[in-house]
């Protein structure tokens, strides 16, 4: 279907989160009918990672990064949508196929001082990925992952426990955990968010390494543009759980295009991956999310709000005649001859932009 | 596997991974791991002097129980000398400790029976009793809260709602009921107390689960392949063991305090001493208005030692796992 360096590709990807509620509620919901409220963290994403490309994926908190990244390593069922790895649907795949999708799909999460078992220790917790797929040559596996992950000498770190080791040395060695099963893709989820600033470069030089010198896939999450601008080839900006730029990287940052990315960007006042920066501030709310506006998901904080087409059509996804990077934004000609306008005209009552009508999600 | 060999980058592509090298033991590791857990809590625990005393005293009961047939003086069951024509005998020797002229340490019960070897029997009723139904209640009460937490849903609805239904039964009425139904012994006291008293354990330790399994590490092992039952014995149960071994000794201190109702309202095993047998022995003769306090103060200091003790370690435990109390 696609090239042939595509290495996985997500589908019209969506996720919702059932809103807690009390048993008081959900059974006043069950008489007075209507469905339980969903939360859309992800609500209808597409792209595709290739071959040895690092892609990244930024946008403000709660905009849906982190269950994206999540999906892609199957740790979320898709509400709707699918993950095709390799020519193999997820949905459709044998116990065999998903088996060998763990072997390759790894993930490095967020927070290193709760993404390693307090009760392991460092070799049993790199070794662990080893065992559960029996491969042999534990030993020597698990001390090449250590050195690459720079703790040197392996051997002195293969009975520490992680309450023994700093912030940084915990993300290495969750680095090393990763590379063990020499995957395919590996998702960072804000590698260096919670280390301290001074490790930052460190760590961040090691997972360049990654990817240079081992053709590894990786996607990279992140808030901080200045960050990724300097790790990633492609970038897609996701706001309330769907993409709304997406291109290489130098197109997105010096020539964006969608209002959004253009605010975010603004937002970043030093492009510099070193600086500690912990949050984007931009104007106005992010919108609702469980009640998820018709239209543009963008149109209360858009500075180039442009009436009715805006209020009312999703804009989607697409390339645009004037520029490289595709963009959800009525503001530009559709190069596939797509006109939002005829939406408009179509539908005049208009009270169902694509969001509203939400799909059943099992959790 | 195969199909990897076609990417030659790889950090591993000179290794050979047909020979294996010295590598160490799946079973040594996990064996390694739980040693190192529980070799931490013990450090923890006996850090308090309360629990230092509490279970020495356990550990000097336990000596008690296994040496019993050394140290009691006399069978606990065989009457010290028969009244005229096997008419019951209506009067006690008193203990030799209080000076008297006799044989009988703690002297004897109004039916002719050593007190002292009574109360040295008794500990090994106490201690199984309590022993067998907190391993039982907390093993289970683990098993059940780690599997409805992890899979939650369907399956830790319906595990939670048996919890609630037996929440549902008061303790010591119930026992006495499935007692006397199932007939008095001692194994169905601890049978009834097993049955009620996992639910405890079950509903803590679900509720920990529950978050343990949203833990990055558990999503992480997730990611790399585990199995469900990998998960939850590799990486749940380690990190809920602290609150089993709260709920088992709080287990221990509850079965013996059961036992000794049960067994004082007189549904107590009638082949066994206990304290609790002991105690409805002497309430029967009317030990108190005869001013015979020896018969019954003794069992019910041990009751009473016993049970602290089991409190006293929950308690040391309770803190470790919950530092907020410190
Ligand atoms: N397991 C979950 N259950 C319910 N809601 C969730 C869950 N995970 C994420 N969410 C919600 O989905 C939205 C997107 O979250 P997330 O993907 O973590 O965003 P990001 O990583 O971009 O900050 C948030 O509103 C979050 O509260
Ligand atoms: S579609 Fe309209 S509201 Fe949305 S970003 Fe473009 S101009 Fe702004
Ligand atoms: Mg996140």
């Amino acid at each position: 279907m696609s090239g042939n360096d595509v290495l996985l590709e997500v589908e019209d990807l969506k996720k919702h989160f059932k809103v807690n509620q009390g048993w008081i509620a959900s059974l006043m919901e069950s008489f007075g009918g209507g469905g339980p409220d969903y939360v859309h963290a992800v609500d209808g994403v597409s792209f595709e990672l290739r071959q040895g490309e690092t892609l990244g994926l930024a946008g403000e908190s709660g905009c849906g990064k982190t269950t994206t990244g999540m999906s892609m390593v199957k740790l979320h069922e898709p509400t709707a949508g699918d993950i095709v790895y390799d020519d193999t649907r997820l949905s459709e795949a044998s116990d065999a196929e998903i088996k060998r999708f763990r072997q390759n799909a790894q993930m490095i999460f967020q927070d290193p001082f709760e993404s390693l078992n307090p009760r392991m220790t460092v070799y049993d917790t790199v070794a662990e990925p080893l065992r559960i797929h029996d491969i042999r040559n534990e030993t020597a596996r698990v001390q090449r992952a250590l050195e690459f992950a720079e703790l040197l000498p392996p051997e002195q770190y293969f009975n520490q426990y992680p309450h023994e080791l700093s912030g940084g040395q915990r993300q290495r060695v969750a680095i090393a955990r990763a590379l063990v099963l020499d995957p395919d893709f590996i998702v960072a989820d804000e590698p260096v968010s919670m280390l301290d600033v001074s490790l930052r470069a460190g760590v961040l030089s090691l997972l360049d390494r990654m990817t240079e010198e081992f053709g590894l896939s990786v996607v990279y999450i992140s808030h901080d543009l200045s960050l990724l601008r300097h790790m990633c080839d492609r970038l897609a900006i996701m706001y309330m759980g769907k993409i709304v730029e997406k291109g290489p990287t130098d197109q997105v940052i010096e020539n964006p295009q969608h209002p959004y990315t253009q605010a975010l960007i603004n937002a970043v006042p030093v492009p510099d991956p070193s600086v500690g920066r912990e949050r984007v501030e931009l104007q106005g709310e992010v919108g609702d999310i469980v009640d998820v506006p018709t239209g543009c998901r963008f149109k209360d904080r858009c500075p180039d709000y442009i009436g009715d087409v805006c209020d009312q059509v999703v804009p989607p996804l697409e390339a645009k005649t004037a520029f490289e990077q595709e963009v959800a934004c009525h503001l530009y000609e559709s190069a596939e001859g797509y006109d939002p306008y005829e939406e408009l005209e179509g539908r005049p009552s208009a009270a169902a932009g694509d969001g509203a009508e939400s799909t059943p999600a099992d959790d | 596997m195969a199909q990897k060999e076609q990417s030659s980058q790889s950090i591993f592509t000179d290794l050979d991974d047909a020979s294996t090298d010295a590598e160490v033991n799946k079973w040594q590791r996990t064996f390694r791991l739980w040693r190192e857990t529980l070799r931490e809590h013990w450090g923890m625990l006996t850090d308090e002097l309360s629990v230092k005393l509490s279970m020495l005293t356990v550990a000097g009961f336990v000596v008690i129980a296994i040496f019993a047939p050394y140290i009691a003086t006399h069978q606990p069951l065989v009457r010290q000398y028969q009244g005229d024509a096997g008419v019951l005998i209506d009067k006690w020797v008193e203990p030799s400790l209080l000076g008297a002229d006799s044989e009988y340490l703690l002297g004897t019960t109004a039916a002719g029976y050593d007190i002292f070897s009574q109360l040295v029997y008794g500990t090994r009723a106490a201690l199984m009793v309590g022993i067998i139904a907190a391993v039982f209640t907390a093993g289970i009460g683990t098993l059940v809260g780690l599997v409805a937490g992890y899979y939650g849903g369907k399956v830790d609805d319906a595990l939670m709602r048996l919890v609630d239904f037996l929440y549902g039964m008061p303790l010591l009425p119930t026992v006495i009921v499935l007692v006397a139904v199932l007939g008095p012994n001692l194994w169905n006291i601890i049978l009834a107390l097993i049955v009620l008293q996992w639910r405890s354990t079950a509903r803590v330790i679900r509720s920990q689960s529950l978050s343990l399994r949203e833990r990055p590490f558990v999503k992480a092992a997730e990611v790399a392949g585990a199995s469900d039952w990998h998960i939850i014995s590799r990486h749940l149960a380690p990190n809920v063991l602290p609150m089993t071994f709260l709920y088992g000794s709080f287990g221990i201190a509850w079965a013996i305090l059961a036992e000794a109702g049960v067994s004082f309202i007189g549904l107590g095993d009638p082949n066994t001493v206990s304290w609790g047998t002991m105690l409805q022995a002497s309430r029967a003769y009317s030990a108190l208005s005869f001013g015979a306090w020896w018969w019954f103060v003794p069992p019910g200091i041990c009751i009473g030692l016993l049970v602290i003790s089991g409190f006293l370690i929950g308690r040391g435990y309770e803190e470790i796992t919950n530092p907020k109390l410190q």
